[in-house]
């Protein structure tokens, strides 16, 4: 048994290094003072100053930081005034409904994609911020209701049920006992959808207009046009807000209704 | 107040895949107006055009290889964090989750400066001498290959974790009281109890590579583009919608039947997928 638990742990080993190196490798890269080679030149915090100074790029994350609040709060409302109604009342056509919330999360993106850009240009719609954040929210919806609906299945029926054989309405049920009792996974739902928006490309690919590029699309635009060392201290940049915004979002959910 | 949802859902979903479908039937779109007109198959009847279908073969290949290592590194690795001791578990799965939050550009970047021409590899193997001119790592098949694992890998790797951790730890031990060795104890008890699990991510894996399109545009040369390529190309260069409609409607197809093949054979019971 013990040398089946050490072969697994060089496994497990090995596919961490897999995971991380590549990631290790590019943010020591983003304090390499050579432009072109991967080899070591010296130590510079030159392409960070460039990227702060890199006006594209600040309004490419304004941008992506307007749709994916915007995302996050209409998705989270929408999906969770859903979620609730799911949970609780017997719907007609309830096979079509939970077809249609299971289609975002199994279409491949590209399939929405070119879905939207079809839509808004056969409505004659200009694409910019506000096409992009319709597309966002088609699909975060999906996601919103699948982590809800897991959250209320968990809950303590009996809670609700008390609430109400002590009298209080369906309203005062609903604010005072279900919502509070929700309200780790509405969280959770908002970083969720939050997340999704900001790192979202291809949807953004096909429904951006002129002015309304976002982070990732920003990126894209920098990596076709060469690998360069702004690129890697962005992604450095990038991989620490993720590392952090992660351990965030896992606390947050493993405190289980 | 389930209408809001419904209504922008049947907007943003399912109205586009109806005007998809009314497009790939499309004969003709006149330049003043945006609506398809006529009736036609031939959108479909290309899809088999040798140049087309190598996409699509060389698409389910590439999904099906990555799907395959990406179990071969995933299972073990989902086995060994579900078996760790409980303080250690959150850490482990922890470090798999970050990379799967992290930006899919960043991930995909960090790849290709580690196999570019002036990367790192190259680097290390001339200044070692093993080789003087640098080796062509990037812009081919095996590295839209490796870029599919690379990026793809936590998918597998998280619903396969939530279906182990909660297996019954007592089916195991009796299994090997009534005197099953390691190998048999996997194969008759481990391995099927954790078939839902590994039918989920297999299916997330599938679907993503089979769709992609940012590893192929990146990492990949003219040569080894995929499904997701091909319809990028058909509506934003080569502006024929009607084709790529038919191209894309197509791919949804495969995804929808996986899906409901995986549904079927029990795997989305619950639907728990945890990202």
């Amino acid at each position: 048994m013990k040398g089946k638990r050490d072969w697994l742990k060089l496994h497990a080993v090995l596919v961490y290094v897999f995971l991380y190196l590549p990631i290790l490798i590019l943010i020591v890269l983003s304090f390499n003072s050579s432009r072109t080679s991967a080899v070591w030149k010296g130590f510079t915090l030159n392409w960070y100053v460039k990227l702060f100074q890199n006006r594209l790029l600040w309004e490419a994350v304004q941008n992506s930081l307007i749709i994916a609040t915007a995302t996050a709060l209409i998705a989270t409302t929408l999906g969770t005034a859903a979620a609730l109604s799911l949970h609780r009342r017997q719907i007609r056509g309830r096979l079509w409904v939970e077809g249609l919330l299971y289609l975002p999360l199994v279409l491949p993106d590209i399939v929405l994609g070119v879905g939207a850009l079809v839509l808004f240009t056969a409505l004659g719609v200009g694409l910019g911020l506000g096409t992009m954040l319709a597309a966002h929210v088609g699909t975060s919806i999906s996601y919103v209701v699948l982590v809800l609906r897991a959250r209320l299945a968990d809950m303590d029926q009996r809670l609700e049920e008390a609430a109400r054989d002590l009298g209080a309405t369906p309203w005062q049920t609903l604010w005072h006992v279900t919502l509070p009792l929700l309200a780790p996974g509405i969280l959770a739902a908002v970083l969720l959808s939050f997340t999704l928006s900001l790192d979202d490309f291809i949807l953004s690919f096909f429904t951006a207009g002129p002015g309304s590029t976002t982070l990732p699309l920003r990126i894209y635009g920098m990596m076709k046009t060469g690998l360069t060392p702004e690129v890697n201290a962005l992604s450095t940049v990038m991989v620490l807000v993720t590392g952090i915004a992660t351990t965030l979002y896992l606390r947050l959910t493993q405190n289980r209704i | 107040m389930l209408a809001p949802t419904i209504l922008w859902l049947l907007a943003l979903v399912a109205a586009p895949l109806v005007l998809m479908l009314l497009y790939s039937f499309a004969a003709r779109i006149s330049p003043d107006s945006p609506w398809p007109q006529g009736l036609t198959l031939e959108h479909y009847a290309r899809l088999a055009d040798p140049l087309y279908l190598r996409i699509f073969i060389r698409s389910i290949l590439q999904a099906g290889l990555a799907t395959f290592f990406s179990l071969l590194l995933g299972y073990p690795l989902a086995y060994y964090i579900a078996r760790s001791p409980l303080h250690k578990r959150g850490r482990l799965l922890l470090l798999v989750v970050i990379p799967f939050w992290t930006n899919f550009l960043v991930r995909t970047y960090a790849l290709m400066v580690l196999l570019r021409a002036q990367g790192v590899i190259n680097s290390i193997l001339t200044a070692t001498g093993l080789i003087s001119e640098p080796l062509n790592l990037l812009y081919n098949e095996a590295a839209v290959q490796v870029g599919l694992v690379y990026t793809l890998l936590p998918l597998l790797i998280l619903p396969l974790y939530s279906n182990l951790e909660k297996l019954d730890a007592r089916l195991i031990s009796a299994a090997q009281d009534l005197g099953a060795g390691p190998f048999a104890t996997f194969w008759n008890v481990t391995w099927p109890l954790s078939l839902p699990g590994v039918l989920v991510g297999c299916m997330m894996v599938f679907i993503s590579a089979f769709g992609m399109y940012l590893v192929p545009d990146l990492m990949g040369g003219a040569k080894s583009i995929m499904v997701g390529n091909l319809i990028q190309n058909q509506f934003l260069q080569a502006r024929n919608w009607p084709f790529g409609a038919a191209v894309a409607l197509a791919l949804a197809g495969v995804a929808l039947v996986v899906a409901l093949l995986v549904q079927r054979a029990g795997g989305l019971d619950g639907g728990e997928v945890r990202r």
